[in-house]
């Protein structure tokens, strides 16, 4: 075997290091190191996380491609191509798209702290952080996938471990049931996947995606295996049909948990679906932009649709993340260079949205006990200022306010399925945005209007973890939108994907 | 000269730093934070001013357009993106000076007289957000740019007219600002989607390149109701500049905004903000000039009649803040006039080159004016000109320097306010007698009214003040911005102007006539003579004529009932007219169907609330049936 193939895998081999150094210091380090771990932990991630950003930093400050050559430098370079016999696929963009799961998820270990060190979960602490690498593992796979098996491989190694990440806390009877449900669920979707799989593999002969794009044709093989592949990747991106789980285990599982299927997980998915259906499915074209025009419409609409009713607000934060999924299609649709670009910001800045909005749930859950209805944030504004204005960002991003990022993320993703002809569809999508901003709004009702009842949260200050995944979050919010540079930076990076 | 980059970026800091942090510190401490940051700016403006006059800015004569830095912040479409930047040419560079100068100024007295204020920090924020909206606003490289510093430009104003938020009466004059000036920035925005949707540029220095032929050649053949594209976008533009620079119609939300603090109408009301409508026209002169020469014309009637009705009505006022709001109001207005009779090239461009003269030198003399004005206010807590007389001998620093602010806008030579207004006259005189007449006769008035305001404060009748209350020279904080402006209103004019701004860029000489200066002096001399009859000593003889004068005189006072018109427009027609019949569509129509879908919504939501029944094995069902039945759909529909 040529060991070489592994340069291409710069990032997974990194995380690899990380969490099997976590794993031996969760084992062997002393009372008071274990008090530490939580400060190792998301240094060493943030180490991860800065090294995977060097080849844009390099490329967008010196214009050097990467190729440092060999010897102690060439550690830093990433060459970009493909490994394993095609099986594997590293480019600039699957680069930058596990570099925006490696935000995210740094993110939410950020937001960890005041739960694990809490008594019934402190002495499982290395485990979360281990479990949650090795998901991040698979997801990684996801993107890079060059082979419907490794695609697969990589979407179990996601699914699996966070059945565990969401019964985390055992003894909680919801957090059980949200487990269970997840792998229930979360199996038969593989299976729906394996068998959409060997349609295609039946239809063309090959599972590799460069030697399938060829053999594709639009007959009802190919495309009984296409839905079902797409069904496979639907259930975790939350798509109507495929939603139902969403807010079952979205509300019994750890908030942080949460926090991480509704962003890291689904980010992997859309990434790992626009790059499966512009590479090999692009010769149906005519087939899946029904489909998918089709479920965007019901997704977005039937999302705001439950969101409108929802008491809880990480039930309410399951459907709105189920309608932002529908505009995630959007992106997908209009399946050009503009289509991806377009994507991969809104998933980028629905990172920083979505998990600051997490980072205040959870900061507050911690305080009053674990209760997350929607009341429970009356008067959070009197409380806690800062904490309200945060959410108050957060949600005005998700809905598209002006000159938050959220604005120019949707923004550009409806300029892109415009673009393409789709303007009902983007005209249904916008009618969707006036709604959501209704349910949004009663976030900051209850925060800025309602009074506050008895025994809500007093006025307290989070810890710094926390802190600091807030004050990145606001950065992120504020600043990606301005700096049209980064859009731009994308955009550079989404010419090469399709090819 | 990438560090211009650096006057942008200084207030915009002053403002974040303090903004967020300012209520922790203490007011003197965030006061002196903002005026050095100011005088930071204002150096490096000077410095760029010096470079670029008499360094970098000329090439074989002619004024280059300087762009250091430029950057593409939106691509919409190929062609068609929004830039920001700085450009640097003759009148970017002096406004830069203008501004800095007068907001460091306004800084510096500030910290006087707003000492003990509630808010003072917020104040110092407000003050360094403006000053960087509207350094923002004369850099911008391309119109969108300047249309986003221009609101942000209204917003601050917005807010420093409210400051003193607990006062219904600032409440109201801040929200009127806001509302009237965004109600003309509609009519900027549909020019600018107008010139850019023919031209697909936003860029002024595309615009204006080669006489605005690009601007001539893409909206030629395009008309609508008999007038050329070209001429409704550039009309419509126009109207934004109006709102800003308080041009008949639109004046009306100036005087109610004297309701600001006193040296925020000095910077804001009098030197820089109303001047962005001059500057906005004179930004896109070269459109104006070649592509729709008859809006230009309508300028210079706008511009010449608003200057003899402000001035009519500043006659009569007594709040000494809103003589001089209506005396800000028809000195813009010669501005925009001069730049209505403006040719192009060589001594044509003169009507241009002397509104920008005249806009230097009032920035200065009318930010004296007001500053006297505040430190007056400041000395007998009132408004009120009826309460003040004799001030003379209790503070000798601020009469004198108001009595220069007074010869300066006069036009009495050789103060600085003679040799802008005579440019203006000449380049009228030879365009439009009509026009030069008016104007003649506006600066009669203004010499008159200016006169009058001075001699009521300063001489005339001794008042009862207090022993409490005894008015009392300013601290030198205030009295120091009076002796500085004092000493620019009497050296600015001396400036050879045409020497660095023209329409083309290329200098050229100027002189002056003295025949036409003679008959500007003259008509000055006998208005200040008026003044000094009826009212150095405080006679009764003003009350007398105002009386036989009977109805125009209330007339006049009452502002010609133009605010009362505006409301009858806006309450009986607008509201009646067109508001009650998008009422009664908004509640049956919209809403009914809103409701509708409020009703549908919930119906449908509950509806389906059963498919979250909580059951795994439907939600499995649901997923397994769900993939089925779109397979059947393709596969069988042929959709």
């Amino acid at each position: 075997m040529d060991f070489s193939n592994f340069l291409y895998m710069k990032q997974e081999v990194s995380l690899m290091i990380v969490f099997i150094f976590l794993f031996l210091y969760d084992v062997f380090c002393s009372e008071k190191g274990k008090q530490r771990f939580q400060l190792v932990a998301c240094t060493l991630f943030a180490i991860h996380t800065i090294f995977g950003f060097l080849p844009h930093i390099l490329d967008a400050i010196f214009g050097i491609k990467y190729n440092l050559g060999i010897g102690i430098l060439g550690c830093f370079s990433f060459p970009t191509g493909d490994a394993f016999g095609g099986m594997f696929i590293s480019s600039d963009m699957t680069i930058f798209m596990k570099n925006i799961l490696n935000i995210a998820t740094l993110l939410v270990l950020l937001q960890t702290n005041n739960w694990l060190k809490a008594d019934d979960t402190v002495h499982k602490r290395g485990e979360f952080f281990i479990i949650t690498m090795v998901t991040l593992l698979g997801m990684y796979l996801m993107v890079s996938a060059g082979n419907f098996m490794m695609l697969f491989i990589g979407m179990e190694t996601a699914a699996l471990p966070l059945a565990c990440l969401a019964a985390f806390d055992k003894y909680k009877e919801k957090s059980a049931e949200a487990g269970a449900k997840f792998i229930l669920i979360s199996a038969l979707s593989s299976g729906v996947t394996l068998f959409g799989m060997s349609f295609l593999y039946g239809a063309t002969g090959t599972m590799y995606f460069s030697d399938m794009t060829a053999q594709i044709m639009s007959n009802p093989m190919v495309i009984i295996g296409f839905i079902f592949f797409f069904a496979g990747l639907g259930f975790k991106l939350s798509l109507v049909p495929f939603h139902l789980w969403t807010a079952d285990v979205y509300e019994g599982a750890p908030t942080s948990v949460t926090a991480y299927l509704s962003v890291v997980s689904k980010g992997a998915a859309a990434f790992a679906l626009i790059f499966a259906i512009y590479k090999v499915f692009g010769n149906i074209g005519i087939v899946w932009h029904h489909i998918i025009w089709f479920l965007a419409v019901i997704t977005i609409t039937l999302g705001n649709l439950f969101a409108i009713r929802q008491k809880d607000i990480k039930r309410f934060f399951a459907f709105s993340s189920i309608s932002q999924a529908g505009y995630i299609l959007l992106g997908i649709i209009a399946g050009t260079a503009q289509g991806m670009t377009a994507m991969t910001y809104f998933v980028l800045v629905y990172v920083f949205s979505n998990l600051a909005a997490f980072g205040v749930i959870s900061a507050v859950e911690n305080k009053n006990g674990g209760d997350t209805r929607i009341s429970a944030f009356n008067g959070l504004y009197k409380s806690n200022p800062k904490l309200s204005l945060v959410m108050m960002l957060a949600v005005f991003s998700l809905a598209g306010i002006p000159p938050l990022a959220g604005f120019f993320s949707k923004f550009w993703i409806f300029m892109a399925a415009f673009a393409q002809g789709q303007h009902v569809l983007v005209f249904i999508a916008l009618l969707n945005t006036v709604i959501s901003l209704y349910y949004y709004l009663l976030i900051i009702k209850a925060m800025f209007i309602n009074e506050s009842e008895e025994g809500a949260v007093q006025r307290f200050t989070t810890d710094g973890y926390n802190k600091t995944s807030l004050v990145l979050c606001v950065i992120g919010i504020f600043a990606i939108g301005i700096l049209s540079c980064i859009y731009a930076y994308i955009g550079t990076l989404s010419f090469g994907v399709i090819r | 000269m990438e560090y211009s980059l650096l006057i942008l970026i200084t207030p915009f800091v002053l403002f974040l730093l303090l903004g967020l942090t300012g209520h922790k510190m203490k007011p003197n401490v965030a006061g002196i934070i903002g005026t050095t940051g100011m005088a930071l700016a204002a150096i490096l403006s000077y410095t760029i001013a010096f470079q670029y006059f008499f360094g970098v800015g000329k090439v074989d004569g002619v004024f280059q357009q300087i762009i250091p830095i430029n950057f593409e912040w939106l691509r919409f479409t190929d062609n068609l993106h929004i830039d920001l930047g700085i450009l640097l040419d003759p009148i970017s560079v002096m406004m830069l000076v203008v501004i800095t100068t007068v907001s460091l100024m306004v800084h510096l007295y500030s910290l006087a007289y707003m000492h003990g204020e509630k808010g003072f920090q917020r104040y110092y924020a407000f003050l360094s957000l403006f000053s960087f909206s509207m350094l923002g606003l004369v850099v911008a490289t391309n119109i969108f740019q300047m249309y986003i510093f221009w609101e942000l430009v209204g917003v601050s104003s917005y807010s420093l007219i409210g400051f003193y938020y607990t006062k219904p009466s600032a409440v109201a004059a801040s929200k009127k600002a806001f509302i009237v000036t965004r109600f003309a920035d509609l009519g900027f925005l549909v020019g600018i989607l107008l010139l850019s949707f023919y031209t697909k540029t936003f860029d002024f220095a595309t615009l204006t390149a080669d006489n605005a032929s690009l601007v001539v050649n893409s909206t030629a053949g395009a008309s609508f109701l008999g007038l050329s594209v070209a001429a409704w976008a550039t009309a419509l533009i126009f109207m934004g500049g109006a709102g800003k620079s308080a041009m008949f119609p639109l004046h009306i939300w100036l005087p109610d905004a004297m309701e600001g603090p006193t040296p925020v109408s000095a910077l804001i009301h009098a030197a820089t903000m109303v001047v962005a409508g001059v500057y906005l026209v004179a930004r896109l002169f070269p459109v104006y000039f070649f592509s729709a020469p008859e809006v230009l014309t309508m300028i210079a009637y706008i511009g010449v009649f608003t200057a003899l009705f402000a001035a009519v009505i500043a006659i009569t006022q007594t709040d000494i803040k809103r003589v001089l709001a209506f005396s800000t109001i028809s000195q813009i207005a010669l501005m925009m006039a001069a730049l209505g009779v403006s040719g192009f090239g060589g001594h044509d461009g003169l009507g241009y080159m002397a509104s920008m003269f005249h806009l230097f030198t009032h920035a200065f003399f009318k930010a004296l004016l007001f500053l006297g004005a505040g430190s007056v206010i400041h000395a007998v807590h009132s408004n009120d000109m009826r309460d003040m007389g004799r001030l003379h001998k209790y503070m000798p620093i601020s009469s004198i320097t108001f009595f220069i602010a007074c010869l300066a806008i006069a036009g009495i030579p050789p103060f600085s306010g003679f040799f802008s207004k005579d440019e203006i006259l000449v380049a009228a005189f030879h365009h439009d007698k009509v026009i030069f007449y008016a104007i003649l006769v506006s600066a009669g008035l203004t010499a008159f009214y200016m006169f009058r305001l001075y001699f009521n404060i300063f001489w005339g009748k001794e008042k009862t003040y207090t022993e409490h209350h005894k008015p009392h020279e300013s601290p030198w904080l205030m009295t120091f911005p009076l002796v500085f402006l004092a000493i620019l209103s009497c050296t600015t004019g001396l400036f050879d102007f045409s020497e660095f701004i023209s329409p083309d860029k290329m200098p050229f000489a100027t002189h002056i006539d003295w025949t036409i200066a003679g008959m500007a002096i003259a008509v000055a001399v006998i208005g200040i003579t008026v003044a000094t009859i009826l009212y150095a000593k405080g006679s009764d003889k003003p009350a007398q004529m105002a009386k036989s004068l009977g109805r125009f005189y209330t007339a006049t006072l009452n502002k010609f009932y133009l605010d009362e018109v505006w409301m009858f427009i806006t309450q009986s027609v607008i509201f009646k007219m067109i508001c009650e019949p998008i009422r009664w569509f908004d509640r049956n129509v919209i809403d009914g169907s809103m409701n509708g879908l409020a009703w549908v919504t919930q119906k449908s939501s509950s509806a389906i609330k059963g498919l979250q029944s909580g059951q795994v094995q439907f939600y499995a069902w649901v997923f397994v049936a769900g993939s089925i039945v779109i397979a059947i759909l393709v596969l069988f529909c042929k959709v």
